[in-house]
């Protein structure tokens, strides 16, 4: 397997002006986050709202420069890409937002929508921008008489598919999915997430699938990554994650996910408190202070990913082996199929 | 005795385009210290349906009932004034935005001291030691400093926990929680479930769960109803209705989630929700439904018995009278799959209304 986007160290870290005379404070959305993505998998990153999983996005669609770190698509490295290779990388990745309703412009047509990546990035006419769009129309199940509406048109489901259909016209490599299927209702998002499959196995694409949904992660993803106050803690192909999460706040997670069978409740071990403020995150490990685990060690000292086999965890308690053995309780185990 | 006992509720809205019906014959009992949950997909009148219950529509609501009734009293006889006794204090409802449904202009604290003034007459320092309390039972660290705190300096989490304050600063019987964990995170949601039935459980209060998420509903309800267009398509106990489904629209919805799903493709529900504009004759799921036939599209379907999950379908999901050779694959009566039921594996199915077939 090959590495198709490689990240080192990326950070990005956003000043808040506070008047004249105040320093500005630094919120740290993402701190020193290195992983891989390989060809053609799914990566998963999931974590809870302000984890810096949309930042993170922002940075691998260059919509936003990392304001540390290094990024390498597609074997180039971003900071030091020439104009047209970086025109290149444009089209190589492509995003899809969370939100159906804000994400296309009300004023202009889907058959606009779908021809505009083209019409700045390609030199096709204006007859064979038509033929590509209608095309794709079909391919994400839509139809033909859909080219002449307009987004308010549609449901939140048919918008997605636009919003899908509109990041690969430029037949991309890479699709960074932010949360694409949190705003539709179950029936819709099967719809989604089955189209999403189909295209990835017809069009070889590589995805990183942005979503605070473990059911769906682990439905569409080949690894999770888990996010904790802007910093990977764990890292793990998607069936040792949820056979064996090792980082007390991937198991958190995982028991606090509703499942959706009856008379479950009850038997998990619950997190208390809420995320803490990325501006003021707390010292050392930034999860001691929910940790059921944490010790002296860990308020003092930040714990860095290593690996442990499968997986990479980010874990003093992990690393000392003193992390009992995931709860039944909190693992699912699937039922078996009548 | 039951609480609360509501009759073919039904609620039609006035708008531009005419007369739209929201919730088409609902009807609900509930018993003291028991948890009902309502499920459905978005706009299947699920907050309408108890937004008309508490008399809190806008004018061009129209609210009909056959009987509401609470401990016995008929609400719908009531004077307004009485009605107001009952709807805040001994039932109290959350609402789906916890934001919007504080007022941006008073602290925390002074609106539930407020509530506690109106309805139970405290004065002003009872008040403050009953709010205190409060806060600090659906666990505010810090109440006294957070007392005074207005709306928009709270974290969602925050927020959902001063609505909750609110809603059972008085000791309701009945609790109306609508979507209340919807716009939280996983982990703070676990925590708000829990106070939920903590005090559902340590004071007997009865509480109708809205949402539509299914796992919510399996961890926290002892009944079931599931909404679709306006009207209860099922009510089983939840027990029952995810082993065996009897609605094709349950049965499709559970199969629809990933989680119930083995790798490969989720089967799908093709269409979406019918809206005002293409509402369908007879049975409202037909354009959707993988079982429908003629007589789905001409005649209304009938309330079936409990056993069959008051399952509104004249085909329920293992109980189809029809001969084996007219009942498409995975839904006689010999093949009972009722995970897959319902739903088909799909290529991409356009999902346009009426194009479903
Ligand atoms: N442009 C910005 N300026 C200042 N702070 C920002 C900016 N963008 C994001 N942040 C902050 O960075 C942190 C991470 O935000 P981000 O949007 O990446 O979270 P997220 O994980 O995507 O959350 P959600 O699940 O809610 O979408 C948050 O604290 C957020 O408030
Ligand atoms: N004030 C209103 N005027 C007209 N239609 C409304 C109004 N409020 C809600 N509706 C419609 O009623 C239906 C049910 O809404 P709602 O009860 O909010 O659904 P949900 O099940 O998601 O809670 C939706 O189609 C919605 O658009
Ligand atoms: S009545 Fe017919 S169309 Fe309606 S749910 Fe039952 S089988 Fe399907
Ligand atoms: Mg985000
Ligand atoms: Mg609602």
């Amino acid at each position: 397997m090959t590495a198709i986007v490689t990240a080192k160290n990326l950070s990005q870290i956003y000043e808040l002006k506070r008047g004249m005379f105040a320093k500005p404070l630094a919120l740290k959305a993402v701190k020193e986050t290195s992983f891989t993505v390989e060809q053609g998998e799914t990566l998963a990153i999931v974590g809870e709202s302000g984890c810096g999983k949309s930042t993170l996005a922002r940075m691998l669609t260059m919509i936003e420069p990392p304001t540390e770190g290094e990024l390498t698509i597609d074997g180039i490295r971003i900071a030091e890409a020439s104009d047209s290779d970086l025109k290149r990388l444009r089209s190589i990745v492509q995003i899809v937002f969370q939100n159906p309703y804000g994400a296309l412009n009300p004023r202009q047509k889907v058959g606009a929508i779908l021809e505009e990546p083209l019409k700045i990035n390609t030199s096709l006419s204006a007859a064979e921008r038509r033929e590509r769009a209608e095309k794709m129309l079909a391919e994400v199940g839509l139809r033909p008489e859909h080219y002449g509406r307009y987004p308010h048109m549609f449901s939140g489901g048919q918008r997605q598919r636009i919003a899908i259909a509109r990041a690969i016209m430029l037949e991309p490599k890479i699709l960074v999915l932010d949360e694409p299927v949190s705003a539709l209702d179950v029936s819709i998002q099967a719809q989604i997430l089955n189209l999403l499959a189909e295209l990835q196995e017809r069009l070889g694409l590589t995805y990183i699938f942005i979503s605070h949904d473990l059911s769906v992660v682990r439905h569409v993803a080949t690894r999770v990554m888990v996010m904790y106050l802007g910093r990977p803690v764990e890292i793990a192909p998607v069936e040792e994650l949820y056979a064996n999460p090792l980082h007390p706040y991937t198991r958190a997670l995982l028991a606090a996910t509703p499942a959706a069978r009856p008379g479950r409740r009850g038997a998990r071990q619950r997190l208390t408190g809420e995320l803490p403020s990325p501006i003021n995150p707390p010292t050392g490990c930034a999860f001691h202070p929910r940790c059921p685990y944490a010790d002296e060690r860990t308020k003092r000292e930040r714990p860095e990913l290593t690996q442990h086999g499968k997986t990479m965890v980010a874990c003093f308690a992990v690393d000392e082996g003193r992390l009992p053995p995931p709860d039944a309780a909190v693992v699912e185990t699937p039922e078996p199929r009548a | 005795m039951s609480l609360l006992t509501i009759r073919n509720l039904s609620v039609t809205f006035a708008t531009a385009s005419g007369p739209f019906r929201a919730v088409d014959g609902v009807d609900m009992t509930i018993a003291p210290g028991e948890v009902v949950g309502i499920v459905g997909e978005s706009g299947s009148g699920k907050s309408v349906a108890m937004l008309g219950l508490m008399g809190l529509l806008p004018d061009s609501a129209t609210v009909t009932a056959d009987v509401i009734s609470f401990e016995g009293r008929d609400m719908l006889k009531m004077s307004n004034r009485e009605r107001r006794k009952i709807i805040g204090k001994d039932i109290a409802m959350i609402f789906q935005e916890p934001i919007a449904s504080l007022n941006p202009c008073f602290t925390a604290g002074y609106q539930i001291g407020e509530a506690l003034k109106t309805h139970l007459g405290l004065d002003k320092k009872a008040a403050r030691r009953r709010t205190i309390e409060l806060l600090s039972q659906v666990g505010i660290p810090e109440p006294e400093r957070r007392m005074t705190a207005y709306p928009h300096q709270l974290s969602g989490g925050m927020s959902q926990r001063v609505m909750i304050a609110m809603a059972i600063a008085c000791e309701p019987k009945l609790l109306i929680a609508d979507e209340p964990t919807t716009a939280l995170d996983v982990t703070i949601q676990a925590q708000i479930l829990d106070l939920l039935l903590d005090l559902q459980r340590e004071r007997g209060m009865a509480m109708i769960l809205i949402t539509h998420d299914m796992g919510v509903i399996a961890e926290t309800a002892e009944r079931v109803v599931v909404q679709y267009a306006g009207q209860q398509v099922e009510r089983q106990s939840v027990a029952n209705l995810f082993e065996t489904p009897r609605h094709p629209y349950t049965s499709a919805l559970l199969a629809a989630m990933p989680e119930r799903a083995r790798g490969g493709r989720l089967p799908t529900i093709p269409g979406v929700v019918p809206g005002q504009g293409d509402r369908p004759t007879a049975c409202l799921f037909n354009p959707r439904c993988p079982k429908a036939d003629e007589r789905c599209r001409t005649v209304v379907p009938p309330r079936q018995p409990a056993e069959l999950g008051e399952a509104l379908c004249h085909y329920p999901v293992g109980a189809d009278p029809r001969p084996p050779e007219a009942i498409p694959p995975g839904f006689g009566p010999l093949s009972r799959q009722p995970l897959e039921g319902g739903a088909r594996a799909s290529t991409i199915a356009p999902e346009v209304p009426g194009d479903a077939r």
